[in-house]
């Protein structure tokens, strides 16, 4: 009888794959009780140290060509095809669901992918405009990333939940620190391990796993975080995290779990600029 | 090289009817304050007393509302959407009529040069509700899916430094989408909004449609708290954006936001440089500066800042302080004594800093506000002059080397809501309006509005776009 070999679950920062800098881990059960992982307890420092990263990658992904990046979306859809079983086998352990429901949510998850590849290059025509000025000015509105945002992708569909919260925001150019679901984490650093070998530049997505309750006030009060996807949260930690996110004016959206272009946009500035026309 | 004298050309007041007293306008009239309290608002020019007028506490902001409840649910979201476009078109056509009347009070109540408020505010108070009437029955166009919703009923808060701009930016988009409206104009400057109700009836606007509480914060704090308001929209302080934004933390209230900035204009040294010189006296003493998208922040390449000073006080010194309503003043007064004061009090820590303060000879008149058009040189990102925002007419110079230099100082802020770039260089301008974070660059011009042209600010310059297809976002939910 062989024994398997277990996986150490662990944060995603930078591309890199760290334990916690505090040293914390918290019991993961199945569905059924049974002992599943012990996933790292992010603190504070760790939170920092995504923003750093994902605050130095932006420049380089938000300048990346919109066909790149959505060569890179696709990659990601890529790579998670060839990793289905595992995401599989994941959320049937976390959520208790059936292989044939787990399959679907997994071939979903990657579907979505696929389709917000498909936008990056296209988001600026739906979005953007030539404004008419009563006046001899060119005049043109574009939308551009807006910076970090922080995504909170808590509860099941597990995966997809992830995928529906990420797409979008790097599709335009943002880049991402991902709340891992507090019950659910797995599918997360396994969605790390698809990201660390498709091209995305190191930084652009950082993961972290822990407390809820926690993450919700460090990223909140966090003054160089600029926007936040709070789908995933109660609507009493929604509140907190507007009134903390009050302090930089951050962009709190929530949405359902539907795919639509209004996630893309809604974590995007618009950009007008205004040029004398004359000879 | 001598110069012209000007003849005073005063514009007269004879076409503007002040009353000595205001009441609130709630449900189509005009109604005295159950505070039964009354404050006045003065001309900042001579200070003298213009009107008294109502201040609304809660007593009078639960009445405004339930008035623009009623009329969202009875009337005006039953209402065929081409025949509410119709209400807008009127009312951008009687503001057109009415135009002198309404820029001499403008000048009147808020100081600015009647110049300005002939020229641009009312105009384009008026191209706003044109614009927004002909969205009315569009909406299905306007990117928010195939049948987007109202909110209801919308709490509107303006500022003091274009109060019928303003009003224009957040009354015609609200309209025009379906929502109803309680308005509080600024404290300082409560007259045109006062004479827009006016309007609104001339119009036939059903009543309860459009409300205009006066008053002051407190005011506007119960505006803000009122549950039976579902969207907010204000245009003011950073401070009181976000103290907006904390207060409606967790309800169902959307907010749009147009806050502060501290805007870099970037000379390069290619810049065509009386054009720049132009750009730069309109970037800052357009408005007394009393403008949040204010070019005050001006970053010229090193090499080339001399040559470009000099030209800049030069012309600096031929600008007119005084009566705003002479048609040849080109600097009017200050909008209060608390912005005089605040205006002091920042220009001051220049100095205190090591900045070098400049201004040209000017005469300011005896009573009213009035401050010098002002250039510090010497300014290091430190300063608080050039942090804050001084909302006057004080300009902050700044140099860099290398046109990443500029990005790095021009970003370097909490703000975003506008930029400047002047160079004779295409490729340049582009490489340097991708880079600047903020909602609104001009390229070779500078403050520059267009109701078809969305404006608005990246960070902490607020939340979300006023004007074209952009701005209507605001005031829709999303369709399915």
């Amino acid at each position: 009888m062989r024994i398997d070999v277990m996986k150490t679950y662990k944060l995603f920062i930078n591309g890199q794959f760290p334990r916690s800098e505090s040293g914390r881990v918290y019991e993961l059960s199945d569905s059924k009780g049974k002992f599943l992982a012990n996933p790292a307890h992010g603190s504070r420092k760790d939170l920092r140290d995504c923003v750093v990263a994902a605050r130095a990658a932006f420049s380089g992904w938000n300048s990346a060509t919109a066909y790149n990046r959505g060569q890179i979306l696709y990659r990601i859809a890529e790579i998670m095809e060839g990793r289905s079983e595992q995401f599989v086998a994941e959320i049937v352990a976390q959520e208790g669901v059936t292989p044939a429901i787990a399959k679907k949510q997994v071939a979903e998850a990657i579907d979505t992918w696929v389709w917000y590849a498909g936008w990056t290059d296209k988001i600026s025509v739906l979005n953007g405009s030539t404004n008419p000025v009563a006046g001899p000015y060119y005049n043109f509105t574009i939308p551009e990333a807006l910076g970090v945002v922080a995504i909170f992708a808590n509860g099941k569909p597990s995966l997809l939940n992830l995928v529906n919260g990420l797409a979008p925001v790097i599709a335009s150019g943002n880049t991402a620190i991902l709340m891992a679901s507090e019950k659910f984490p797995l599918s997360a650093i396994t969605l790390a391990e698809a990201l660390a070998t498709s091209d995305l530049p190191a930084g652009v997505i950082n993961i972290i796993t822990g407390k809820t309750e926690e993450l919700v006030s460090w990223a909140g009060s966090h003054m160089d975080i600029d926007a936040i996807d709070a789908s995933g949260l109660t609507s009493k930690q929604l509140k907190q995290a507007q009134e903390l996110g009050a302090e930089n004016l951050k962009r709190i959206h929530s949405f359902d779990g539907k795919a639509s272009p209004l996630r893309i946009t809604s974590f995007m500035e618009s950009k007008t600029v205004w040029h004398p026309v004359g000879i | 090289m001598s110069n012209f004298e000007y003849a005073p050309a005063p514009e007269s007041t004879a076409i503007v009817d002040i009353k000595s007293e205001y009441g609130l306008f709630i449900n189509g009239k005009f109604v005295a304050p159950k505070s039964g309290k009354r404050f006045t608002t003065i001309n900042p020019a001579t200070e003298e007393v213009l009107a008294k007028v109502a201040y609304a506490d809660l007593a009078d902001v639960n009445l405004a509302v339930t008035a623009a409840r009623s009329a969202f649910t009875k009337v005006w979201s039953k209402m065929p959407a081409a025949e509410r476009g119709k209400y807008l078109f009127r009312i951008a056509r009687i503001l057109q009529e009415r135009a002198r009347e309404f820029a001499v009070l403008e000048s009147l109540d808020n100081g600015k040069p009647i110049r300005e408020s002939r020229d641009t505010d009312i105009p384009l108070a008026a191209a706003h509700f044109f614009y927004h009437a002909g969205w009315a029955d569009k909406l299905e166009h306007a990117g928010m899916g195939n049948n987007p919703k109202p909110y209801g009923v919308a709490g509107q808060i303006i500022p003091w430094n274009f109060p019928m701009l303003m009003l224009a930016w957040k009354v015609a988009p609200a309209l025009a989408t379906g929502n109803t409206v309680v308005l509080k104009p600024a404290e300082t400057t409560p007259l045109t909004a006062l004479l827009f109700a006016e309007v609104c009836q001339q119009a036939g606007l059903p009543a309860g449609v459009v409300n205009i509480v006066t008053g002051d914060g407190v005011t506007g704090s119960h505006i803000v708290n009122h549950p039976g308001i579902d969207k907010i929209a204000f245009t003011g302080s950073t401070g009181v954006g976000k103290a907006i934004a904390k207060a409606v933390a967790g309800t169902k209230k959307s907010v749009t936001l147009e806050l502060g900035g501290k805007a870099a204009n970037i000379v390069y040294e290619d810049a065509p440089i009386d054009e720049a010189v132009e750009g730069i006296i309109n970037g800052i003493f357009f408005n007394q500066g009393h403008v949040c998208c204010a070019g005050s922040r001006l970053l010229v390449q090193e090499n080339f800042a001399d040559e470009l000073l000099e030209k800049l006080k030069r012309r600096m010194s031929l600008i007119r302080v005084g009566n705003p309503l002479d048609k040849n003043t080109d600097l009017g007064a200050i909008n209060s004594a608390s912005q005089l004061a605040r205006i002091r009090e920042i220009s001051d820590s220049g100095d205190l800093e090591g900045a070098e303060r400049w201004s040209p000879a000017c005469n300011l008149p005896q009573k009213g506000f009035w401050y010098p058009p002002t250039i510090f040189t010497g300014v290091s990102q430190s300063h608080r002059i050039a942090r804050e925002e001084i909302f006057g007419p004080v300009l902050s110079v700044l140099t860099f080397r290398t046109p990443q230099e500029a990005i790095e100082k021009a970003n370097n802020t909490p703000y975003g809501l506008s930029a400047g770039v002047w160079t004779d260089k295409g490729s340049k301008i582009l490489w340097t309006a991708q880079r600047l974070r903020a909602g609104v660059i001009w390229a070779n011009t500078f403050n520059k509005f267009d109701p078809t042209s969305p404006f608005g600010g990246y960070k902490e310059s607020g939340w979300g776009r006023e004007g074209g297809r952009h701005g209507l976002a605001g005031y829709l939910k999303a369709g399915k």
